[in-house]
């Protein structure tokens, strides 16, 4: 399913927040979504999976959802969010318990997501007994068996180490592998977008708008090769001086916020 | 020259609360020995406290006559009555003031007008209502939990993680399911704690609305002996109080234990 922001806009109350974005995404593609902090990533997400209602512009899916899709617009967030009473079988239940699925059905797409997140042995376990990262596997477990349109994860890795978010960026890219969703992933980290993204939207500090966007030429799967190395920290790096600036700036912004605000 | 050499000492201790099952025990039995012994020795007279063993004494004559059974009897269905009724009325009303904006602002207020009252000074007006038998017994004991469980029901919705009701409506998880599913088990924690709180209103408004208009239960037996001076039974009968006490927060752990075990 493709996905077209045209003119987005959004304020709370009377503070601007996002101006004027539009963007494609095709089938399959993933966005980063980078930008300085307070710039309106999440809200923008938001927005996209109907948490927020539209006040300026449009966001419209084109295509259909692909087959056993049961919850086309899917996050995995940066919390988790996981039911702490429900042990990880039952997390991931919650996605599927309200859908006209028997039971056979549920439990067989259960046990195939946890299979596929590395999850298989601890499906009894309860969200207090597991790590961070197995935390995360559970929600993109829970996302990805509802065999969602478009995957929005806001900054999935952030709450991560970053051992345990180089392992996950692996199982990711090993879904992916699989079958490629189309997904706007939220992050601050230049090296996770360069490494998971196929473009990567650059947003100017509050109100944000569209900076630049840049894209990354090395198939996904591929930018584990040493001789991509290079390339992709020459990326990188630009990212970082599009940004740098902006970053600069709403920092010193936020000081001021603090001072009279 | 050598270097002096210092041994580590370890001076993280304490500030660490661990098990003491059967720390409770010795402490009752301290108790008691010590109430005895003031007894025997003439340090507490007779007719202020009686010895435990005279208690002990009142306790069995009131099992042998059957009365204990009727007291108890009485007690148990006024207390398990009012105190359902004032829950399930204050989890409706708690939760609606939770979840809804206009029960919130509708109810706010009105529980903080009602809640100080002393329930049991509406009791003549409750008996006006209902008769001086059992319903307004039980109306004065309901009225009493109402409030306390709208309160912690309510907070407790309240204090449920936003994040995990918008991660429900990302589902597409309607509101019946997310109030099943998140909010309810969300809020049973502080909504067990309410229960301790209105479990001990409840014995404590029970007792009151006893000691008006009828000859049986806890409180009745303790304000008649009371009025006959037979402070053996008096004591008994607060002994009996605070065993139903004790059972009521033993059946709370033990629902907190099974239905928390997530904690
Ligand atoms: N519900 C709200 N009401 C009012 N202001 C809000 C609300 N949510 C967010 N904001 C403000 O809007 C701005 C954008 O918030 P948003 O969370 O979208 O930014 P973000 O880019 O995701 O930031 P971060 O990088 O810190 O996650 C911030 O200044 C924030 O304080
Ligand atoms: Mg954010």
């Amino acid at each position: 399913m493709r996905l077209l922001l045209r003119q987005v806009g959004h304020h709370y109350a009377d503070l601007p927040v996002l101006e004027d974005i539009s963007l494609d995404v095709a089938q399959g593609e993933t966005v980063a979504i980078i930008g300085p902090s307070g710039c309106g990533k999440s809200t923008l997400l938001n927005l996209v999976g109907g948490l927020l209602p539209l006040q300026q512009g449009s966001i419209e899916t084109l295509g259909a959802p692909p087959p056993g899709c049961l919850n086309p617009l899917t996050f995995v967030f940066q919390d988790f969010a996981l039911l702490p009473w429900r042990d990880v079988a039952g997390n991931v239940a919650l996605a599927l318990e309200h859908h006209d699925l028997s039971r056979v059905e549920r439990d067989a797409r259960i046990q195939d997501v946890l299979a596929l997140c590395g999850l298989s042995d601890f499906a009894k376990a309860l969200p207090k007994q597991l790590s961070g990262g197995m935390r995360q596997r559970v929600g993109i477990a829970r996302a990805i068996a509802v065999r969602p349109a478009v995957l929005l994860m806001d900054e999935p890795l952030s709450a991560l180490d970053a051992q345990t978010r180089e392992l996950l960026m692996e199982d990711l890219l090993a879904i992916w592998g699989r079958e490629r969703t189309t997904t706007l992933y939220v992050t601050h980290n230049l090296a996770e977008a360069v490494r998971l993204a196929d473009r990567v939207m650059v947003l100017s500090r509050r109100p944000g708008k569209v900076k630049t966007i840049i894209g990354i030429p090395i198939p996904v799967l591929e930018r584990g090769k040493p001789q991509h190395a290079a390339a992709l920290a020459a990326l990188q790096e630009d990212l970082w001086q599009s940004i740098k600036i902006e970053a600069q700036v709403a920092d010193r912004e936020m000081l001021g916020e603090a001072q009279h605000g | 020259m050598a270097e002096p050499r210092t041994r580590i000492a370890f001076r993280g201790g304490g500030f660490v609360l661990g098990n003491r099952r059967w720390a409770p025990w010795i402490a009752f039995v301290i108790i008691i020995a010590g109430w005895e012994a003031a007894s025997l020795s003439g340090l507490l007279p007779a007719l202020f406290m009686p010895a435990p063993h005279e208690v002990i004494a009142a306790l069995r004559d009131l099992v042998n006559s059957g009365k204990l059974g009727n007291h108890i009897g009485a007690s148990l269905y006024r207390v398990l009555v009012g105190w359902a009724l004032g829950t399930s009325c204050g989890l409706v009303a708690g939760f609606a003031m939770g979840v809804f904006s206009m029960a919130r602002a509708a109810g706010l207020p009105v529980v903080a007008a009602l809640f100080p009252i002393p329930k049991i000074a509406l009791l003549p007006l409750l008996i006006l209502w209902f008769g001086i038998g059992e319903p307004s017994k039980v109306a004065t004991i309901a009225l009493g939990v109402f409030f306390p469980t709208v309160v912690s029901t309510f907070s407790a919705v309240d204090a449920v993680p936003r994040n995990l009701i918008r991660m429900a409506q990302s589902f597409g998880l309607g509101m019946p399911d997310i109030l099943r599913k998140v909010v309810w088990p969300g809020a049973l924690p502080g909504i067990l704690a309410g229960f301790r709180i209105s479990s001990s209103i409840a014995l404590i408004l029970l007792v009151s609305a006893e000691m008006i208009g009828t000859q049986v239960g806890i409180g009745a037996f303790i304000l008649g002996a009371g009025n006959l001076m037979q402070t053996d039974q008096l004591v008994a009968g607060v002994v009996l109080l605070s065993i139903l006490g004790l059972a009521i927060s033993f059946l709370l752990s033990l629902a907190e234990k099974t239905l928390l075990r997530w904690r």
